[in-house]
C-alpha cells in the first residue's frame, strides 16, 4: 500500500459515525516514546537516526495489531504524498517538512500510525470516530505494550517516559478530540470555552493543529499536563467530564439558535448551499467555512438529503494534495480552486 | 520547514495571501510572525510559556558569575547546553534530565501544573538503571570514533559490549 491509495476516500475515523459524532468528530490518543541508550533527535547523527528508523520500523511491522500496516519512508515520499498524510492528520506538518532519516507506519484503515524520528524517536497514535477516547487508550496501551517487548524505552522512575521536550515528560500522552462547535461560536460563547480550557490546562487549536487559526468552527482540544497524572485519569476526565460538558453547552447553544434566530440560521445555511452549489472557483478556506455551516444545518435538521459523511468527505477530499493526487497531476492554485468547486457541485447537486 | 524570515527557527505559522488572483504563501516562526504583526489566536502558547520561564531563569543566572558557567556547560554524553535548550526547547539525551537537573526541575514543575513525579504506566521492562542507559550512550559515541578512525578491533569490542548491555 502507498499513501496514494488513501487519496480517494475518507479515513474511517472521519466518516461522521461514532458516539456524539455531530459534535465530536473524532478522538485521538498519542504516546511519545524514546529508545534507551540513544541521544534524542537534536543530538543524533544521521547514521544513528537510520539505526533507530530500522529498529523501530522492524519492531512495529512485526506486530499483529489486527489489521494491515505499511511503512512509508519519508525520504522516498513525494511532497504531495507527504502533504496528503498531513491533510489526513496521519503525520504532523513537522514530520513532513523535517529532514534526515524518518518514516511512518500506517494502518490501512488509518486507525493507527507510528511516526519514527519526529520530535521523539517514536510517536504512536490511535484514532477513532466520535467520542471514543477510552477505546483509543485501550488500543494504544496494548500496542505500546507489544512494542516495549521488542525495544527498550528511556524511562526514569521519577520522571517516567523521558521525552525530548519536558512538556511531554511522564506519560508522554496527548489526548485530543476534534470538535465542531458552531453553536458556541454563533452564540458568542466560544471565548468562554477558550478561557475555561486555559484555566484547566487544556490546549485549544484550530482543525489543522498547532500554529493554525481555527477555520469553520472546528477545534482540537487536548491535555497539556503529562506528568504526575496517570493515563487513565487523563482519559477518564476527558471522556467523563470535560467533553460531555462541552457537548452540553454546544447543544444548548444550538437549541437557543433554533429558538431565537431560526431565520438567521436558515439564511446562513441556504446561502452557504447556494454558493457551494454554484461556485466555479472556491478556495479551501472558503469551502471549509461554508461546509461547516452546512454541517451544522444537517445536524440541526435544517438540511435534508445531505449526509454528514458526504460533508466530511468533502472536507477531506477538497484539500490541495488530495485534489492533485486524485487528478493525477500537479495543479496551480487557480486550477485547484476550479477542481474543488467542481467536486463540491457534483456531490451537493446530486442530492 | 524553516522560517522564511530569520532562516533559523522552524516555521509554525503558515499564511496564504491572495492578491488579484495571485497566491502568496508565507511560512514564519512565531517570533517573526509577531514582528510582522500577524496575530496568533486561539492557541495556548505552551512553547512560549516554556521560553518565558527559561528566559527568566537565564536572567537569574546572569546575576551570579558562577551560574553563567552552568549555562554554557555541556552534557558529557550528548553535548547539549542549557543555552541551546533555551533556544530550541528540546533536550539532547535522556541523561540531560540528570545533568541539568537543577535548572530543569523548576521548569518541569511550572510546565506540568506543579507535578514533578511520574504516575501512571511503567514499562514491563524497566531499564536496570539509568547508569546503564548512560553507558550505552558513551559506548555508542566511542564506537563512532573507532569506526571513523578505521580501528575495527576496538569497534568490534565496543559493539559486543553494546550488544551485551541492550
Amino acid at each position: 500500500m502507498r499513501p496514494n491509495d488513501l487519496s480517494d476516500h475518507i479515513s474511517k475515523w472521519f466518516d461522521g459515525t461514532g458516539p456524539g459524532a455531530d459534535i465530536v468528530i473524532s478522538s485521538r490518543v498519542r504516546l511519545a516514546r524514546n529508545l534507551a541508550g540513544f541521544e534524542f533527535l537534536p543530538c543524533l547523527t544521521a547514521r544513528r537516526k537510520t539505526e533507530i528508523l530500522k529498529k523501530l520500523k522492524d519492531a512495529i511491522l512485526s506486530l499483529d495489531i489486527g489489521e494491515d500496516i505499511f511503512f512509508v519512508n519519508m525520504a522516498d515520499a513525494s511532497s504531495l504524498e507527504q502533504d496528503l498524510l498531513v491533510e489526513r492528520h496521519l503525520i504532523s506538518r513537522q514530520h513532513a517538512s523535517g529532514t534526515g532519516p524518518r518514516g511512518v507506519v500506517i494502518a490501512g484503515t488509518e486507525s493507527f500510525t507510528a511516526m519514527i524520528n519526529e520530535e521523539d524517536h517514536l510517536r504512536i497514535q490511535v484514532f477513532k470516530a466520535g467520542l471514543q477516547l477510552k477505546e483509543c487508550w485501550e488500543k494504544i496501551n496494548h500496542i505500546d505494550g507489544m512494542i516495549e517487548k521488542k525495544v527498550e524505552y528511556a524511562f526514569s522512575p521519577e520522571y517516567g517516559y523521558l521525552t525530548a521536550c519536558p512538556t511531554n515528560l511522564g506519560t508522554g500522552i496527548r489526548v485530543s478530540v476534534m470538535l465542531h462547535l458552531p453553536g458556541l461560536k454563533m452564540t458568542g460563547q466560544i471565548e468562554k470555552f477558550f478561557n475555561a480550557a486555559r484555566d484547566t490546562n487544556l490546549a485549544v487549536r484550530g482543525l489543522f493543529g498547532e500554529g493554525t487559526d481555527a477555520v469553520g468552527d472546528f477545534f482540537q482540544l487536548s491535555n497539556q499536563v503529562t506528568l504526575g497524572v496517570s493515563e487513565s485519569d487523563i482519559v477518564n476526565e476527558f471522556s467523563d467530564s470535560i467533553v460531555p460538558k462541552i457537548i452540553e453547552y454546544e447543544k444548548l447553544g444550538r437549541t437557543e439558535l433554533l429558538a431565537k434566530r431560526k431565520n438567521a440560521i436558515d439564511d446562513k445555511i441556504q446561502r452557504a448551499l447556494g454558493v457551494l452549489r454554484s461556485a466555479r472557483l472556491i478556495s479551501s478556506q472558503e469551502a471549509l467555512f461554508l461546509l461547516s455551516q452546512i454541517r451544522m444545518g444537517v445536524n440541526l435538521g435544517r438540511v435534508k438529503n445531505i449526509s454528514i459523511s458526504t460533508i466530511n468527505e468533502l472536507f477531506m477530499l477538497t484539500q490541495p494534495a488530495h485534489l492533485q493526487l486524485n487528478k493525477g497531476r500537479q495543479l496551480d492554485p487557480d486550477s485547484r480552486d476550479a477542481v474543488r468547486a467542481e467536486i463540491i457541485r457534483s456531490k451537493l447537486c446530486r442530492n | 520547514m524553516q522560517c522564511q524570515s530569520c532562516k533559523q527557527n522552524t516555521a509554525t505559522i503558515h499564511l496564504t495571501e491572495i492578491h488579484g488572483g495571485q497566491r502568496h504563501e508565507m511560512h514564519l516562526c512565531e517570533a517573526c510572525a509577531q514582528q510582522e504583526g500577524l496575530a496568533v489566536k486561539n492557541q495556548i502558547p505552551l512553547n512560549e510559556l516554556l521560553s518565558t520561564l527559561l528566559a527568566v531563569q537565564a536572567q537569574q543566572y546572569a546575576g551570579g558569575s558562577d551560574e553563567v558557567v552552568v549555562d554554557d556547560a555541556e552534557c558529557p554524553h550528548c553535548g547539549m547546553t542549557l543555552k541551546r535548550f533555551r533556544k530550541e526547547l528540546l533536550l539532547g539525551c535522556p541523561a540531560d534530565y540528570e545533568v541539568f537537573d537543577k535548572a530543569l526541575r523548576p521548569i518541569i514543575g511550572k510546565s506540568q501544573a506543579g507535578n514533578t513525579t511520574h504516575r501512571g504506566k511503567v514499562p514491563s521492562k524497566v531499564p536496570d538503571d539509568t547508569k546503564q542507559q548512560i553507558d550505552l550512550l558513551s559506548l555508542r559515541k566511542r564506537l563512532d570514533v573507532a569506526v571513523k578512525a578505521e580501528d575495527y578491533e576496538t569497534a568490534a569490542k565496543l559493539r559486543d559490549e553494546i550488544n551485551r548491555l541492550q
